[in-house]
């Protein structure tokens, strides 16, 4: 085994470490805890940049670890762990540079930050995961390591939405485990192949169960990926802090949900037997039902917070419907989504928490003519609300664009019709705020930022905010260039559909 | 293949180490040497024995070198094995705990945590400590069945007398009820016992393995047996003498009962049904079996989330997972392979020691043991809180502990053969555990804590369960150490024996 | 062969009285009592069965009740102790158990 199959797990270890360090630090050392921290941030980002090189270059990195007799943890590097992977990392130092600042004098620091880290190792290890059983064993235990992160606070209420969470993930974990063990039981180790086919024999011969099967792992995944009417949890768990809701709760967990999706359909059904078995279509109606659903409740929230929620659980589904159209540009506009969609939204929630952490603004009705008080928080906040309705040359354009080009193709028109309303919904429930912020006028005079404060927050805070928001930016409008997200979505459409 | 003469000592060295204590009268430093020397010898007898068993297979062993049917022969395979070293690691852990929990004197106020230490009883609590886990040992080197039912009294004896030595009313009456449960058991047992020696003329369990039939004689013989030892493991419905009893005794007393003394009647009940009597027992035997133990696993994880006392949650807990062991059952006489069992037993009995010794310290903290009077209790007893966590993510299933081995070896092998339903009991008991796991962290994590919980608790106190705790996370990363020793002398295909 | 049936049979009885009074009665002493019947009931069974037809007996079920016995008898001590302690600590507890 050469130094280079060392790299997936080094990147796990380059946060499970120092997580399980940082636990052990007693509560009163900041600068210790905060440089462990971004150093293995830092590193992390570092080692993902030596896997893409590696990558690159023509190799392979696989690392195995074997539990039990014919069941082993499976790390390796296709194209879309590399996605995941990347975007997961490069999110994560930003956040981790937002969180640092976001805490400042809370209690327990020492307890969220340890999670946190254990939180991006889990996320690492379902990106890099190679088969069906590393996939669950990480997802798992991102569940039970958010569920610190979310609680936080420990109010009653905090611990309420925590008690939700678990219930349904833990209910969706239980229908993973149960898909997963009976495809095991079925195939054996099931590796994840780019555009699957392992089971294309039994696909002929045990329909049925392989439909169950399919029924079971995407109901499991279904709740993280807040598929109605398993979301649930999303709104409510937007009680966590708000460096949590914006990574874990717009990124990370529910990505790990649409994620697994993308890997059962095509990592492991693969298009030809998913399409075979009649599975497609149901997840279609799903997704569909979900994206209208989540715009029309976004319409009707008046918390921040619980609008954004909303919206992501509609955003979702534009991934799982791109996905069950099973047609190369939808699926380049779905994985693409992946990406833009996580740029936005957690620009989305960064601004969401600056304003309540600057100036205690929770809601729409209270952000009158906030734009002029922090006039870069609503900048970058609209961008991303442009792009999150489709404005071009903002991100999210491009991604609409694939999955509408993709459906024509595939004959079905009506998701563009689809793609059409939610826009005017994503449009009705976005540009409101926009006006409240710029145009309306404040009830009462924002308080003056403080003396001697050039920015209108914390840089610390103002920072990945504008950092992200750019990058929203940038993706779309140099969509055309190589090392974009979308021509990386390109690359993997190749490998999935190849001919 | 004849066992080294050192398995001797598993048995011998603890009888005598009783004795001497019984001597030394509870004097400290005495104290500490001859547990040492005792663990040593264990060890000592251990570790050739478990080598001897990886390289030769199966061992018997003649004490004093005179063989049946006179003389008492004992026997190593891999499921005793497993046993053994989890009673060596258990009880070695919870006498660290209760070396450093010794109350100074015997009029001190009664906490549910430590036992009387000195004055005249504390003669008493040592011997019979390490009686037990003599007791204990023999019963899991025994090879034929009288040898068993005596193992059987010796355990349940210094049960009750250890429950008792918590003094009190409420003690001393949950040690009565324990008693009479516990001899009725034994005596329905012995007459089974008779039954069986009357049709064969043998108690040798390998010799019985051979010559079983099905006939009136030995179903009833078989029945009664069972029935003896369910009331003793406390499967659902003859289970009401253990909550008091368990909640009530000392916490290290209460660790090594649930974690082992529950565990030796589920441990023979295997061997009867699965090795022994496997002829006699046909389906609708196991699924009586598996029926009753899903009601339990239902029942005490329910009773277990409305409990009100700390060590009353964790002894429900027990009945429930008593009750799942039960119901793997079916799955394991239609898969036959006991390893997914075994995975699921170590880790519990690990786990709900270190969830006991965690609930004794923070009992001691708080000088009581009423969940909703200790809220916060993460931020003073954090060592305890993880102890407690790590432990329920091992009895809940996540992925990284023993628990999700065993979950996933029964899940894989129950579907892929007619135990399907089963499945669906296991998959189930996830979400019930997480119930009542999820209730005590909830508490532990709320931010408004009670005003108390400060008095010392010794890090002896607080390391053995966190201890504990991390060994189910070894075994979840690292199963093969222990799967390995387990496979050994496995009957191998359904309802076969060994050859 | 009806005779060699009728110690075991007893035996049997013996048992089951002795399991129903252990738990129908409320008195500690009452059921201290009925654990004895229980472990008599289970020892004459063993024996009952150690009959040969054709003459003679086995010895082995016997040396099993021998045991059995000193069992029963420590186990009856150890109740015993508690149930005096008991009666110390709350005289009433010792008539009417839960």
């Amino acid at each position: 085994m050469s130094w280079i199959d060392l790299l997936p797990p080094f990147i796990l270890a380059s946060s499970l470490i120092p997580g399980v360090m940082i636990f052990l630090l007693p509560e009163s050392r900041h600068d210790l805890r905060t440089t462990l921290n971004m150093a293995s941030a830092v590193v992390k980002v570092v080692a993902v940049g030596m896997l893409l090189a590696v990558v690159a270059g023509g190799r392979t990195p696989e690392w195995r670890w074997p539990l039990v007799p014919g069941v082993e943890l499976l790390l390796q590097a296709d194209e879309l762990s590399l996605l995941f992977v990347t975007l997961s990392a490069g999110l994560w130092l930003v956040t981790t540079v937002y969180a640092v600042a976001y805490l400042e004098g809370s209690p327990q620091r020492s307890r969220f930050f340890g999670f946190f880290s254990l939180c991006v190792s889990a996320t690492v290890g379902i990106a890099l995961a190679g088969n069906l059983f590393t996939f669950l064993f990480f997802y798992e235990i991102l569940t039970i390591t958010t569920y610190p992160l979310l609680v936080h606070r420990g109010t009653r209420r905090a611990l309420a939405a925590g008690g939700r969470y678990l219930a349904y993930t833990l209910s969706g974990g239980a229908l993973l485990l149960v898909g997963t063990a009976w495809l095991f039981a079925l195939a054996g180790p099931v590796d994840f192949v780019p555009g699957g086919g392992a089971i294309d024999e039994l696909s002929r011969t045990r329909p049925t169960e392989l439909r169950l099967i399919f029924a079971l792992l995407v109901g499991g995944l279904g709740v993280k990926a807040a598929i109605v009417p398993l979301h649930g949890w999303l709104p409510v768990a937007m009680i966590a802090p708000a460096p949590v809701s914006a990574l874990l709760h717009a990124v990370a967990v529910v990505k790990a949900g649409v994620f697994g999706i993308v890997r059962v359909v095509y990592s492991v059904y693969g298009v030809e037997a998913a399409g075979e078995l009649g599975v497609l279509p149901w997840l279609a109606a799903f997704a569909t039902a979900t994206i209208l659903f989540g715009s029309l409740r976004a319409l009707v929230q008046d918390n921040l917070k619980r609008r954004l929620a909303y919206s992501t659980v509609s955003q979702l589904s534009y991934i799982t419907l791109g996905v069950a159209l099973a047609n190369p540009l939808a699926f380049t506009g779905a994985i693409v989504h992946l990406v833009h969609q996580g740029l936005m939204k957690i620009t989305l929630f960064f601004c969401a928490g600056n304003l309540a952490e600057t100036l205690e603004v929770h809601r729409v009705s209270e952000m009158r003519g906030v734009g002029r008080r922090m006039p870069w928080t609503m900048g970058a906040f609209t961008i991303s609300a442009l792009g999150m309705v489709g404005v071009p040359p903002v991100a999210g354009f491009v991604s609409k664009w694939y999955l509408g080009a993709g459906a024509l193709q595939a004959g079905h028109g009506w998701v563009v019709a689809v793609l059409v309303v939610s826009g005017l919904l994503n449009a009705a429930y976005f540009l409101p705020i926009l006006k409240t912020a710029w145009i309306d006028t404040p009830a009462r005079p924002w308080p003056e930022r403080p003396e001697g404060r050039r920015l209108e927050t914390a840089w610390m805070l103002l920072f990945p905010t504008l950092v992200t928001a750019l990058l929203s930016l940038l993706v779309g409008l140099l969509a055309a260039a190589p090392f974009s997200p979308l021509a990386w979505a390109h690359r993997i459409a190749l490998t999935v559909f190849a001919p | 293949m004849l066992g080294p003469p050192e398995l001797g000592w598993l048995v011998v060295a603890p009888v005598f180490g009783a004795v001497l204590a019984f001597l030394l009268r509870g004097r400290s430093w005495p104290l500490v040497v001859l547990f040492g020397s005792v663990t040593a010898a264990t060890v000592g007898g251990l570790v050739p024995s478990i080598a001897d068993l990886l390289r030769f297979g199966p061992l018997h062993y003649r004490v004093s070198g005179w063989g049946a049917p006179l003389g008492i022969e004992l026997a190593l395979d891999g499921l005793s094995a497993a046993f053994l070293l989890t009673t060596l690691v258990v009880v070695a852990t919870a006498t660290v705990y209760a070396l450093g929990s010794l109350r100074p004197a015997a009029n001190a106020p009664a906490t549910p945590s430590a036992p009387i230490s000195e004055g005249p009883q504390a003669g008493t609590f040592w011997p019979l400590w390490l009686l037990l886990w003599a007791g204990l040992n023999a019963l899991f080197l025994s090879a034929d069945l009288f040898n068993i039912y005596v193992a059987l009294e010796l355990v349940g004896l210094a049960g009750v007398a250890l429950v008792a030595t918590a003094g009190g009313l409420s003690a001393l009456r949950a040690a009565i009820r324990y008693f009479f449960a516990n001899g009725a058991a034994s005596m329905v047992f012995l007459t089974g016992v008779a039954l069986v020696y009357h049709a064969h003329g043998t108690l040798d369990l390998a010799l019985l393995a051979t010559r079983v039939a099905p006939g009136p004689t030995l179903s009833t013989a078989l029945a009664l047996m069972s029935a003896g030892l369910m009331l003793k493991a406390a499967l659902f419905p003859l289970h009401p003498w253990l909550p008091t009893a368990h909640a009530v005794a000392p916490a290290p007393v209460s660790a090594l009962l649930s974690a082992l003394v529950v565990k030796a009647p589920v441990y023979l009940l295997l061997r009867l049904w699965l090795d022994s009597f496997r002829p006699l027992a046909g389906d609708p035997a196991f699924t009586l079996l598996g029926t009753l133990g899903a009601l339990g696993m239902i029942w005490g994880s329910s009773q277990a989330i409305r409990s009100e006392r700390l060590k009353t949650l964790v002894a429900y807990s027990t009945v429930a997972q008593v009750g799942l062991l039960l119901a793997a059952f079916p799955i394991v006489a239609s898969a036959g392979t006991w390893i997914g069992i075994v995975f699921l037993a170590v880790g519990h009995a690990l786990a709900k020691a270190a969830m006991f010794l965690a609930s004794g310290g923070i009992a001691a903290a708080y000088g009581h043991d009423r969940i909703r009077e200790m809220t916060g209790f993460g931020v003073r007893q954090p060592l305890c809180m993880y102890a407690f966590g790590i432990a329920g993510m091992s009895l809940v299933g996540i992925p990284g502990t023993a628990g999700f081995v065993g979950k996933w070896l029964l899940t894989t092998a129950g579907l892929s053969g007619p135990a399907a339903p089963w499945v669906a009991v296991v998959a189930l008991s996830t979400l019930f555990t997480a119930g009542y796991v999820w209730r005590v962290l909830a508490v532990a994590v709320r931010s408004a804590p009670t005003p108390s919980g400060d008095l010392a608790v010794a890090r002896l106190q607080s390391w053995p369960a966190l201890l504990l705790a991390l060994l189910t996370i070894l075994l979840g990363v690292a199963p093969n150490l222990l799967g390995e020793i387990a496979s050994v002398g496995i009957p191998s295909g359904p309802g076969g024996t060994m050859p | 062969m009806t005779s060699f049936a009728l110690y075991p049979l007893a035996g049997v009885v013996v048992l089951t009285i002795g399991l129903w009074g252990l738990v129908t009665r409320p008195h500690l002493l009452t059921k201290v009592l009925a654990f004895n019947l229980t472990a008599t009931g289970a020892s004459l069974v063993l024996v009952g069965l150690a009959a040969r037809p054709e003459g003679g007996t086995d010895p082995v079920p016997q040396a099993m009740v021998l045991t059995g016995i000193v069992v029963a008898v420590s186990a009856t001590a150890l109740a015993l102790a508690l149930i005096a302690r008991l009666s110390r600590v709350d005289p009433g507890a010792v008539e009417s158990s839960d």
